[in-house]
Order: structure tokens, then C-alpha cells, then sequence
């Protein structure tokens, strides 16, 4: 409960000392400004990644492959036995999943999602004279609309001129500069069994990565399967589920069911997400050292209020003032400039944020965008608010219980 | 006064505090006398014959080592701190040497603020009742500067409005005259022997002033801590 004249008398030892109350305030809000600004990049380019590698690639991926070599009759007989196969020859398999249509159409309608087939595959596309190494999907174009953001990248043509053309091709902007290949042209695929075919360029897109702008181009999948020579085969089934954050889970109920490799985009880009982690945990110890740092400020004051006014205590506590209320007088301090603080850290944060916001880059690769990806959310107002509040009253506990432990007796007797 | 017994105020059995240093030292020893309402008591006596611990014991300010201190029949050394802080808001009023005026507030709010704390009057009623006490005392002229604007005996005159804020049934006092010229001491004991006289409120001071001293009813005289007369003042 907070008296009035308790809340009076706090008000007037800080109004009374405003250059020390203005500097401990700055360093508060300071310390909340940078932090919702550091806050906003930080957070803003982790949402940023994680949407793009969310939406850029499937959330998960079959393939034709599997974790562990497969475990030989010998050692399934005898487990525990001490046994050594000499010799072993790998049979030569065909590689693929089997009957991936049926395997499509399951996981569509168990887990409603949208998946689909791909063949994949090295081709070199030689144009002009000049060649390049590309790795072709073979897609169904209606499907990789919906699984990936590839319709927004096109620049020029579409997807879907895959399926009206025949032995359509759809290229990277990379790849289009290096052959100065355009819309249009016909350019020539060379297969790994050595098959020539003329395809026509009936889109480009830019995904803002060099390696797929570069190194990437579409067909159909039974372009594909001709060009690999491998009619009827997938080798990699690609999944979009309603809710990205069920990936994992669903991965590895799929494995398990039909023992495929199979990767959620967790897996697949586990070393950008510890990454976050890292960068978050850099980012809360520096603004809990900037919280440090202003919180002796406050702790300064609010020391200094108590030994300047020592005698003005023990008056207030001869009157009759409690050492609660003298507590509070000196709590009521610091929570005002925790206050003061955090609402000037809130207008320094909103105005980095928006300074940075306003700043335009030039930058090729990963970021493509011409601004930094900054996250507005008021949560961030919010850990800052507290970070701000909670340094305050922390710091200025200790001297007001100091205040409230004065002994007016020993201060009335020095002052006589 | 009447024919009844006047009502006892104060009371102490057996006082004595003793500062436990590693040379234990007593400060007031077995201190017994009773003041009743409306009696204005000066306690004179040497440098350190222990007028001031007394006064402080007898304020609540300190706690008796032995003995006990009976305000308003009440037995003071039954409460805990904040009781005694509570019973010290609604019941005593302190004048120092030194006016101990708050500085970054007004007079008024000055003389307001032990009224404020006690929390019995509205905002409004408090300020009027600050305003009375400092036109009481010819000060009111004065009620919105600052303390360091006034002189010394200004000062000391606010801070006995301050004391009575509360309507106090004691009124403890020490040296209140001590830093200021003849003028405004006469000034300031002739506050206390009105307040005395006219609305019955008990005044405990500690005074080395002769003049003071010869001023109220009564007279306690300390030498080493311990009660040496109490009756009329008999001048040095």
C-alpha cells in the first residue's frame, strides 16, 4: 500500500536533484532503447531465416536412402555373437522409393499435407559454347507451387509452362547470366547416360541464394525421368505440412513406418537453429550488462539521497514514520526512474528501430532484401520494460533498507 | 485547576539506559517522576548529566535498558517499533535545536506532512489545520516559501507547528531555544507557556536558557544521570 505523502516525499527528493535523476534515467533508457533495437534485428532476421527455410524448401523429405546399412541375416541370427564377414559385397540396387505414388497419396491423406514426388539428378546445360553443371528436379510443377515459395521467385515465365511446353526448362537467374541464356532459348541438357536434349527456357526465377540461383533448374518430372534414364522411379518424396512445427514428429513417424531416410527441416538446417541459440544468448548478456551498468546508477543515487538525507529520516521517523515508510519513500525512487526509464527506453527503442528500419543495403546472397528484417513486436517492450523495472527496484532495495535501519536517536543526539 | 487530581500524562518507573559499549556507560539511572496535563517541566543540568537521553527515553526515541515509560497509561515498553512510531504519530510532538525542516518542501507542506502520515484529515482539512497552526504562531504569511528562506526563529516556529500537527498530549523539547538571539527565545517560550496554559498541552524541554528554565511551571534537575531536584527552578 503506498501513502500519499510517502509518494510526496519521494517525488521531491528526485525533483530536487534533477541532473543526478536525468542521468541515471539515461542510462536506464539507454539500456532499454538498444535493447529493443538489437532485440528487433536479432529477432527480426531469426524470423526471417526460419521463414525462408521454411518456406523456400519442403518441411520434410523422403529419400531413398537409409540411416544404417542394412544388418546382415549372420548377425540378426546370432545377436550377441563374436562374428566377422569377410568380403561382403554390396548388391547393386536400384535405387528409388518404391511405389512412391501410393506412398503420395497416403501421406496426403493421412497427415494432410501436400507431397510430392521428385527425381532428382546432375545435367550440364551447355549453351553458346559454354556449360555449366546443374542439378535438375523433376517436379509436378502444380505440387511445387504449393510446396515451396518458387512462384514468387519467378521472375520471368511460370511453373506451370512446364506442363504446356514440351521439354520445358525453368532456370536460376545465376544460371541465365553465366549462359546468357533468356526466355525462350533452347538450350541443350546433357544427361550423366549421355542423352542430348534441346530444352526450352519457359521460366527464371531468383531465389536469393546464389548456390540454387546458380546451380538449380526445374522439369517435369517425366522429363527428368527420361534424362536419368530411370523410368518410374522417385527418389525423393517432398512434404508441406499445415503446421511446420509438427516436422520433426511426423519425420520420424515416416522413417519409422517405412525405414527411408527421412529429414524434417529441423535436421536439415540444425546448424542454422543452434546458431539462434547462440545469438540469443549473446544478445540477453549484453543487455543484462547494459542493465548492470544502469542499475548502479540507480543504486548510486538513491545511496546518495540516503546519506545526504540521514537527518531528514530520522525527523520523519521521530514523527512517527515507520521504517516501512521510509522503505518505501526510497523504493518509490528507484521505481520511478526504473518508470521514467523504460518509457524515454521505449521512444530511444521505437526510434532506433525505425532509424535501422529506414536504412537501405545493397546486398547480394542470403539477404536479398534492400532493407534489414526487423521484428516490431511489442514483446520486446515488454522483456525490456521489465529488464528496466527489475534493475531499479533491485538496485534501490538496498540502500532504502539501509534508510529504514537509521536509528534517529544516534542522528538527533550527532546533530546537537 | 479544579479540585480533582490532574490526570497523569507520564509516568516512569525505575528508568535507567545503559549505551552497551565495551565500557559500558549509563547514560540516566533510575529516573521516577510523573507529569500531569498541562504542566510545562524544563529539565535543566550540567553538560552530559544525561537531559537529552532522558528526553529521548521519555520520547519513545529510545528504548530504557531497565524500568518503564507510561505515556497516556500506556506501557510503552509493551510495543514493538512500529507501534511505538504509531503511538509517537497520534500522541507526542518533537522540537530540536535544529529545525530538521524538510527542504524541497514548503512550510506548509512541511507542517502537513505528520498530519498527512497519521491520515485522520482529508488533504484539504490537513492544509487548513496547517494554515491555522501558522497563523497561531504569526508565521502564516509565510507558508509557501521555502524553509532556507526564513530566519532562525521563523524556523523554529515552524517546527513547533509541525510538533502540534497531530494534536499531541506531549510536547518534547530539546534546547528549543538553543540556537536562537533573545528575542526569539523569548518569542518561543512564550509559545510554549500559551500552549501550556491555554489548551493544556504537556511540554517536557530540555534548556540550558536560565530565562527558559525560570519559564515553566516546574523543574527537573539532572546531575550524573540522575534526578538531583525536581520542584521550583532555583537559578545558579
Amino acid at each position: 500500500m503506498f501513502r500519499w505523502v510517502n509518494i510526496q516525499i519521494a517525488l521531491a527528493h528526485l525533483t530536487h536533484r534533477r541532473r543526478q535523476t536525468l542521468v541515471s534515467v539515461l542510462g536506464v533508457s539507454l539500456g532499454v532503447g538498444f535493447f529493443i533495437a538489437v532485440s528487433a534485428m536479432m529477432q527480426g532476421s531469426e524470423q526471417d531465416l526460419t521463414d525462408k527455410l521454411i518456406n523456400s524448401q519442403p518441411h520434410v523429405t523422403i529419400k531413398d536412402e537409409f540411416r544404417n546399412p542394412s544388418v546382415q541375416p549372420l548377425f540378426q541370427a546370432y545377436e550377441e555373437g563374436a562374428l566377422s564377414l569377410k568380403g561382403v559385397k554390396p548388391r547393386e540396387r536400384l535405387r528409388g522409393i518404391k511405389d512412391y505414388k501410393g506412398k503420395v497419396e497416403q501421406i496426403e491423406r493421412e497427415e494432410n499435407a501436400i507431397a510430392s514426388a521428385v527425381l532428382t539428378g546432375q545435367v550440364i546445360v551447355r549453351y553458346g559454347g559454354k556449360d555449366r553443371s546443374v542439378s535438375i528436379l523433376g517436379v509436378d510443377p502444380d505440387k511445387e507451387v504449393e510446396l515451396t515459395t518458387i512462384e514468387e521467385d519467378m521472375i520471368e515465365g511460370d511453373m506451370a509452362a512446364l506442363k504446356t511446353t514440351s521439354d520445358g526448362i525453368v532456370i536460376g537467374t545465376g544460371l541465365s547470366n553465366r549462359l546468357q541464356l533468356q526466355l525462350g532459348d533452347l538450350a541443350s541438357v546433357v544427361s550423366p547416360t549421355g542423352l542430348v536434349v534441346r530444352m526450352k527456357i519457359v521460366g527464371i526465377f531468383r531465389a536469393g541464394n546464389v548456390l540454387l540461383d546458380e546451380g538449380r533448374a526445374y522439369v517435369l518430372l517425366k522429363d527428368a525421368q527420361v534424362l536419368m534414364n530411370k523410368p518410374n522411379i522417385a527418389d525423393q518424396i517432398r512434404i508441406r505440412l499445415p503446421d511446420p512445427n509438427m516436422a520433426i514428429e511426423i519425420a520420424s513417424k515416416i522413417e519409422k513406418r517405412w525405414t527411408y531416410r527421412t529429414e524434417s527441416w529441423q535436421e536439415v538446417n540444425e546448424d542454422f537453429l543452434s546458431l539462434f541459440v547462440v545469438r540469443n544468448a549473446i544478445l540477453y548478456s549484453i543487455v543484462s550488462a547494459i542493465m548492470i551498468v544502469a542499475s548502479f546508477g540507480i543504486f548510486n543515487i538513491i545511496s546518495t539521497v540516503v546519506m545526504e538525507k540521514r537527518r531528514d529520516i530520522a525527523i520523519l521517523m521521530s514523527m512517527g514514520f515507520r521504517a516501512y515508510d521510509i522503505r518505501q519513500i526510497f523504493l518509490l525512487q528507484g521505481f520511478a526512474l526504473g518508470i521514467i526509464g523504460m518509457l524515454l527506453g521505449w521512444a530511444v527503442g521505437y526510434g532506433l528501430v525505425e532509424a535501422l528500419g529506414s536504412i537501405k543495403f545493397e546486398l547480394e546472397g542470403f539477404y536479398d532484401d534492400s532493407r534489414l528484417p526487423l521484428d516490431r513486436g511489442f514483446y520486446q517492450y515488454v522483456i525490456g520494460a521489465a529488464f528496466a523495472l527489475i534493475a531499479a527496484i533491485v538496485a534501490a532495495w538496498i540502500p532504502a533498507h539501509r534508510a529504514s535501519q537509521v536509528r534517529p536517536v544516534e542522528i538527533i543526539r550527532g546533530a546537537a | 485547576m479544579s479540585g480533582e487530581a490532574p490526570r497523569v500524562v507520564l509516568e516512569t518507573e525505575n528508568v535507567t539506559r545503559i549505551l552497551p559499549l565495551t565500557v559500558p556507560v549509563t547514560l540516566v539511572h533510575g529516573i521516577n517522576f510523573s507529569v500531569t496535563a498541562g504542566e510545562f517541566v524544563s529539565i535543566t543540568g550540567p553538560s552530559g548529566s544525561g537531559k537529552s537521553s532522558l528526553l529521548y527515553l521519555l520520547g519513545l526515541l529510545d528504548a530504557p535498558t531497565e524500568g518503564r515509560v507510561i505515556v497516556e497509561g500506556q506501557d510503552t515498553s509493551l510495543l514493538d517499533r512500529d507501534a511505538l512510531a504509531q503511538f509517537r504519530l497520534a500522541h507526542l510532538g518533537f522540537v530540536f535545536q535544529f529545525h530538521f525542516l524538510l527542504p524541497e518542501f514548503t512550510i506548509l507542506d512541511n507542517v502537513t506532512i505528520p498530519i498527512k502520515r497519521l491520515g485522520a484529515l482529508s488533504e484539504k482539512e490537513a492544509k487548513d489545520r496547517g494554515m491555522q497552526l501558522l497563523e497561531d504562531l504569526e508565521i502564516g504569511d509565510q507558508a509557501l516559501k521555502h524553509p532556507d528562506q526564513l530566519s532562525g526563529g521563523q524556523r523554529q516556529r515552524v517546527a513547533i507547528a509541525r510538533a502540534l500537527g497531530n494534536a499531541p498530549t506531549l510536547i518534547l523539547a530539546d534546547e528549543p531555544t538553543g540556537n536562537l538571539d533573545t528575542k526569539n527565545s523569548d518569542i518561543v517560550c512564550d509559545i510554549f507557556v500559551r500552549l501550556a496554559k491555554e489548551q493544556g498541552t504537556t511540554i517536557i524541554a530540555v534548556t540550558h536558557d536560565v530565562d527558559f528554565a525560570e519559564a515553566a511551571d516546574r523543574n527537573v534537575h539532572l546531575v550524573d544521570g540522575a534526578i538531583a531536584r525536581d520542584g521550583a527552578y532555583q537559578r545558579p
